[in-house]
């Protein structure tokens, strides 16, 4: 079970604005281990968030984004006790979702 | 004994490899990036593109016009490693709902893709790998499929003993 | 003739510490304030947390043949008291008659408390990718605990007195096939390597600001690094032998550098190129 995420979510006039940390090794696949052999790609394809239940962000992501990925996005609409939902889903298939409520 | 551990010549491996496989041909490569895990929505022919032209060309983007209407915010113009390179950018180009990263001297030169449903600002921040200092380009798509390619150079260094 | 060679020798002994990497004149303004830009860009999204959340649940977990957790780990403060106890580290412990840091104070607990091994508390102290270490996580979070807290390594007890006076002694003490000291990089004001401001830890000031960034989230590391790292990090990079884990030696430098820096305002977790 992949480690969670750590959300902070702010709201200021309704606006959102959600910062993200993921666990995750995003290997580029081009990497070689100490002993010389490859270390297979493995890295978060398609992060999606829900604001109440409704898509408000979706990205999807390539091996060049860092190591333990760093994501931060805005939307509006957004009132204190709103649940803000985190869904992560890696090229082997992985996958970890996380909610905050919005304060 | 010695403990185990990520030594400064792991990094420097793994910033040499990127390197000797920026130079390799490319039909030594394939496909890189790989396919796309199942239930997902993956654009691989664009994360798998070795050029630029090739990866705007998977994105539908064609010949996207030059623009300056996009903020690049708190991005630094040097990066201390380029491990970890902030990136953060804001287009102000109306009806923009999604927005590309590229980093030309990359292997892969796709980075990331976000997409901006109605009421999402078209803004993002993020952390991207960079192989060397190199120009990274922010790609703009309208509602009405019109593309805009918003450049900047961002110098990376390695500091201290490399370590 | 000789004005020649006298040129050619002046030469060669500038390129040789050009080399080295070793300037003296200060950087150009606009590189300075372009990596200070870099450095807070970083600092808005800091995966130290992922440790410190990771060492937080080794705190409170029930682990290891007695199956306890480490809330009654004395790191001291008192039994299971974390917040600021980072601050007043390393520092004497009577119940093992010796000083010890937050790493070894740490292994200690595991020992005693939780029944591990000191063989299975040390297999992996670094972590390297998939391979985790539970003490880095641990002191992220124990560490995190201290953040805003004032620098204050006591400095009664003999032992605390000597394992100072010994880390003074290392840190001046020349040596390796490349004859570096500690000092020879952090004794002077205005070095640096490449890119790299280094610290003047004999200065107050920088000692302080050097000591309470550590631990920090190493970005060309992909980890979190913590003091014992540092020390044996800067030892190979000096061409020394090897630092080991929590040796005594280990323990005395990190009390003369945390002593140093006393009065600082601790900030650590951080996170650094």
């Amino acid at each position: 079970m992949p480690d969670p995420m750590r959300i902070r979510a702010t709201i200021q006039d309704s606006q959102a604005t959600v910062r993200v940390l993921m666990s995750h090794e995003m290997e580029t696949g081009q990497r070689k281990d100490s002993a010389g052999n490859v270390v297979p790609a493995h890295f978060i394809q398609s992060v999606v968030a829900s604001h109440n239940g409704r898509q408000v962000f979706r990205a999807e992501w390539g091996p060049a984004v860092s190591k333990n990925p760093y994501l931060q996005f805005q939307f509006g609409g957004a009132k204190a006790g709103d649940k803000v939902q985190i869904t992560w889903v890696d090229n082997k298939g992985e996958t970890r979702t996380d909610e905050v409520v919005l304060r | 004994m010695r403990p185990a551990g990520v030594s400064r010549r792991t990094v420097l491996e793994a910033l040499g490899s990127l390197a000797a496989v920026a130079a390799m041909p490319r039909h030594a490569f394939g496909q890189t990036a790989g396919a796309a895990a199942a239930g997902i929505q993956w654009n691989a022919a664009a994360f798998n593109a070795q050029t630029v032209d090739e990866a705007l060309k998977a994105l539908g983007a064609g010949t996207p016009a030059p623009t300056t209407e996009v903020s690049w915010g708190s991005t630094p113009q040097i990066a201390e490693n380029g491990a970890v390179v902030p990136i953060s950018v804001s287009s102000k180009i109306p009806g923009t709902d999604a927005i590309a990263i590229f980093i030309e001297k990359n292997p892969n030169k796709l980075a990331a893709n976000f997409y901006f449903p109605e009421g999402t600002a078209p803004a993002l921040s993020t952390r991207v790998k960079m192989s060397e200092s190199s120009l990274v380009h922010a790609l703009v798509k309208t509602k009405d499929n019109k593309y805009f390619l918003a450049t900047r150079e961002i110098k990376v260094t390695l500091g201290g003993c490399g370590g | 003739m000789r004005r020649t060679f006298w040129w050619a020798a002046a030469i060669a002994a500038a390129t040789a510490l050009g080399l080295l990497g070793i300037r003296v004149q200060a950087q150009p303004s606009d590189t300075i304030k372009e990596i200070e830009r870099y450095r807070e860009a970083l600092a808005d999204g800091n995966p130290a947390e992922l440790w410190e959340a990771r060492g937080e649940e080794l705190w409170k977990t029930r682990r290891g043949p007695r199956q306890a957790s480490l809330e009654a780990c004395d790191i001291g403060k008192g039994p299971g008291v974390v917040a600021g106890a980072y601050a007043s580290l390393p520092r004497y412990f009577a119940d093992v008659d010796r000083v010890m840091d937050l790493e070894t104070r740490l292994v200690h607990c595991m020992v005693t408390l939780q029944g591990f091994s000191p063989a299975e508390t040390t297999r992996q102290v670094y972590g390297a990718g998939t391979k985790r270490s539970d003490v880095e996580a641990l002191v992220a979070y124990v560490t995190a605990a201290s953040r805003g807290v004032i620098m204050d390594v006591p400095m009664h007890h003999p032992k605390e007195r000597a394992a100072y006076a010994l880390g003074e002694r290392i840190f001046f003490f020349r040596g390796g096939s490349h004859d570096f000291s500690c000092a020879s990089c952090h004794g002077d004001p205005g070095k640096r390597i490449r890119l790299q401001d280094l610290p003047n830890l004999t200065d107050r000031n920088d000692a302080q600001r050097a000591y309470t960034s550590w631990p920090a989230y190493r970005v060309s590391q992909g980890e979190l690094r913590t003091m014992q790292w540092r020390l044996y990090d800067c030892f190979r990079q000096q061409r020394f032998p090897a630092l080991e884990f929590g040796s005594e030696a280990s323990i005395a430098l990190t009390a003369f550098l945390a002593s140093n820096a006393n009065g600082g305002t601790f900030n650590a977790p951080a996170i650094k190129r």
